[in-house]
């Protein structure tokens, strides 16, 4: 299995990113958006885990089709968890 | 520890070093294995000795034993112990490290010091728990209920609720371990159509170790951090949602269930081929169903709250998938007996735990149909035939399977014989024992008694003495082989490299084995399960 080497320039990079990013979420929760509030801060969060699992755990740099298994099962059941849960949630009578 | 008893001429995994440091810091997952052997053990006795406290408290209709805060201390702290620190790692940590890279024919796990790692982290998630119990305990029920755990227990609820934080990534880890070592490590031939059905199993169950215990994590964290810093993530009156940790818990907390049973039924798939001479019937529909639990598994949790205000449409859906999983459990167990049907059985220790197990799992699994039936369901919650209907599958499912795995390869892990007469009498006991406790909580709940009440009605008193009998004798049950397990090592016979004549690549290396488990890699050119090639042992012959 080749390993692919990234530079420490591009990891500190991406730590920088990160921590923009989690300056950007906190001035959003600052600002009134009503609803649009949690959805800013859950896609900044997905970006932010979207490039840690690029980069840090080296997804990009792969082309194995156990890795590809394994995002796509990992995500497959967070859709599970938030599918059957609203399930419930949207399915219920309001008092 | 007692290494001096393995003194053999032969170098072998026990007698390679001596010391305590050799033991602390080895990365053989052998000796990994027992440590996890020795520290479950201690859980499970703990773990028992609260039981065995509730037993005696319900012996009378009066709370007159302990306070009912005490009470509650009790069968949270038995729940939490039992099922996080004994039932989850047991066959895992104990018997599928052992078994793992012997059975695919390799040297050890994939990830020899993260598998360390993963033992040091059971330990400190199990001491923080012996202080949680030491210094007060935790009452909010094993399952941390939100608003009660957040905002009202004044108990150690954060303790209680790290200590199983940090024993889930013991959990992660062991997962991770398997998963990466069965896709990497198989010797040349070992397929994946070959693969032991246990392999099957302990697959399964990593797949819902790493999907499922960082959610029951992350929830746990929050409700450390709803209860330390006041945050509103499930107290209603903070603009929380008290379903939503249910939702949460129990997405992780219902495959549990399969993560206690799945290895036994690994264990069961080894020992009724064995001692049938029969080639397992339908060796794939057997390792799918496995996967087909642990997926399954994953879209049923909600039936935990049927009662607790959902949506009568989810209840709905979730009450349909709950009866889906019980069509691999029931194919394990069509094909189970008919791997019997016309074998040679012998009545083995192993064996006859495997009878018990196929037997109470089959009864546990059964009245979780009734549990899974949304209008049964509302007259039985949180009643005593949930208690029944659970402790079926976790101590007469799952413990049967361990201990009768435990039987069947000790001769493998201690390279001894264990007495056979005192193997079936202790099964028996377990058997006996166990039924007696358990059976007569069927009709409690049926009857209406609650769960988590110190005291009850005297006309529930003829069953709960019963059930209260019946503890003492499995308590006996299961101190037995732990005696001659300990008498074994030292005085039990020699045993051969295969006693049991079974075919696994386990066996055809040394009992014990050595440290890099065998002297040359394996080329594994024959199905799993070819009894019907290979003649029957004397020694097992004279015994039926």
């Amino acid at each position: 299995m080749a390993e692919h080497i990234l530079s420490s320039k591009l990891y500190w990079a991406i730590w920088a990113i990160l921590i923009c990013l989690t300056v950007v979420t906190a001035l959003v929760a600052r600002v009134d958006l009503g609803w649009f509030n949690p959805v800013a801060a859950l896609l900044i969060a997905t970006g932010k885990a979207t490039i840690v699992v690029l980069f840090f755990m080296h997804v990009k740099y792969t082309s194995e089709k156990l890795t590809t298994m394994v995002i796509v099962s990992a995500l497959f059941w967070l859709l599970i968890l938030l599918a059957l849960s609203l399930a419930d949630y949207s399915t219920r009578p309001i008092s | 520890m007692a290494t001096a008893a393995f003194s053999h001429e032969r170098e072998h995994y026990l007698n390679k070093e001596y010391g305590i440091r050799s033991w602390l810091l080895t990365t053989d997952h052998k000796r990994i294995a027992l440590l996890y052997l020795v520290s479950i053990t201690f859980f499970f006795f703990i773990g028992g000795f609260l039981a065995l406290l509730i037993r005696l408290e319900l012996l009378t209709p009066a709370g007159d034993l302990v306070q009912a805060d005490t009470y509650n201390k009790l069968f949270t702290m038995h729940g939490q112990i039992m099922i996080f620190f004994f039932l989850i790692p047991s066959i895992p940590a104990v018997l599928g490290n052992f078994l793992v890279p012997l059975m695919i024919g390799a040297k050890d796990l994939a990830f020899p010091r993260i598998n360390l790692l993963s033992w040091y982290l059971y330990m400190c998630g199990g001491i923080l728990m012996l202080h949680t119990l030491l210094t007060g305990g935790v009452d909010t029920g094993w399952t941390f209920y939100t608003p009660f755990s957040t905002a009202f227990s004044d108990t150690k609820v954060i303790e209680a609720g790290v200590a199983i934080f940090i024993n889930g990534f013991s959990s992660i880890l062991t997962g991770l371990n398997f998963v990466v070592t069965i896709h990497r490590m198989r010797a040349p031939g070992m397929t994946f159509s070959r693969l032991p059905l246990f392999l099957w199993s302990h697959y399964a169950t990593s797949i819902i170790f790493l999907l499922g215990t960082p959610v029951l994590a992350i929830t746990l964290l929050l409700v450390v951090f709803e209860r330390a810093f006041n945050l509103g993530i499930f107290d209603p009156n903070r603009g929380g949602d008290p379903l939503l940790f249910q939702h949460l818990f129990w997405f992780y907390s219902h495959p549990a269930v399969y993560i206690m049973i799945l290895p036994s039924m690994g264990v069961v798939s080894e020992i009724v081929p064995c001692f049938s001479r029969k080639r397992i019937f339908g060796y794939s529909f057997v390792a799918m169903a496995s996967i087909g639990i642990a997926v399954i598994g994953f879209l049923v949790w909600a039936h935990h709250m049927f009662v607790a205000g959902m949506s009568l449409y989810a209840a709905l859906i979730f009450s349909f998938l709950s009866y889906l999983v019980a069509v691999p459990s029931a194919i394990k167990v069509f094909n189970w007996t008919a791997t019997m049907y016309k074998g040679s059985i012998s009545f083995s220790t192993p064996m006859l735990y495997a009878f018990g197990f196929i037997g109470l799992f089959t009864m546990g699994g059964l009245t979780g149909l009734f549990l899974a039936a949304l209008g049964v369901d509302v007259h039985v919650t949180d009643t005593y035939f949930v208690i029944a209907h659970f402790h079926y599958i976790m101590v007469g499912g799952a413990v049967m399977g361990y201990l009768g795995g435990m039987h069947f390869w000790w001769p493998k892990i201690s390279g001894r014989m264990y007495p056979e007469g005192w193997g079936r009498l202790a099964a028996l006991i377990v058997f006996i024992g166990f039924n007696l406790t358990f059976f007569p909580q069927f009709i409690l709940g049926y009857l209406g008694m609650p769960r988590r009440y110190w005291q009850y009605p005297p006309e529930f008193q003829v069953l709960n003495v019963l059930s209260t009998a019946g503890s003492t004798i499995l308590a006996v049950g299961y101190l037995l082989p732990m005696v001659y397990f300990l008498w074994s090592m030292r005085y039990g016979k020699i045993a051969d490299d295969n006693p049991w004549n079974a075919t696994g690549l386990e066996w055809r290396t040394a009992s014990p084995p050595p440290t890099y488990n065998f002297e040359e890699t394996p080329l594994v050119t024959w199905e799993a399960y070819e009894y019907d090639k290979m003649t029957l042992p004397a020694e097992v012959t004279l015994e039926r």
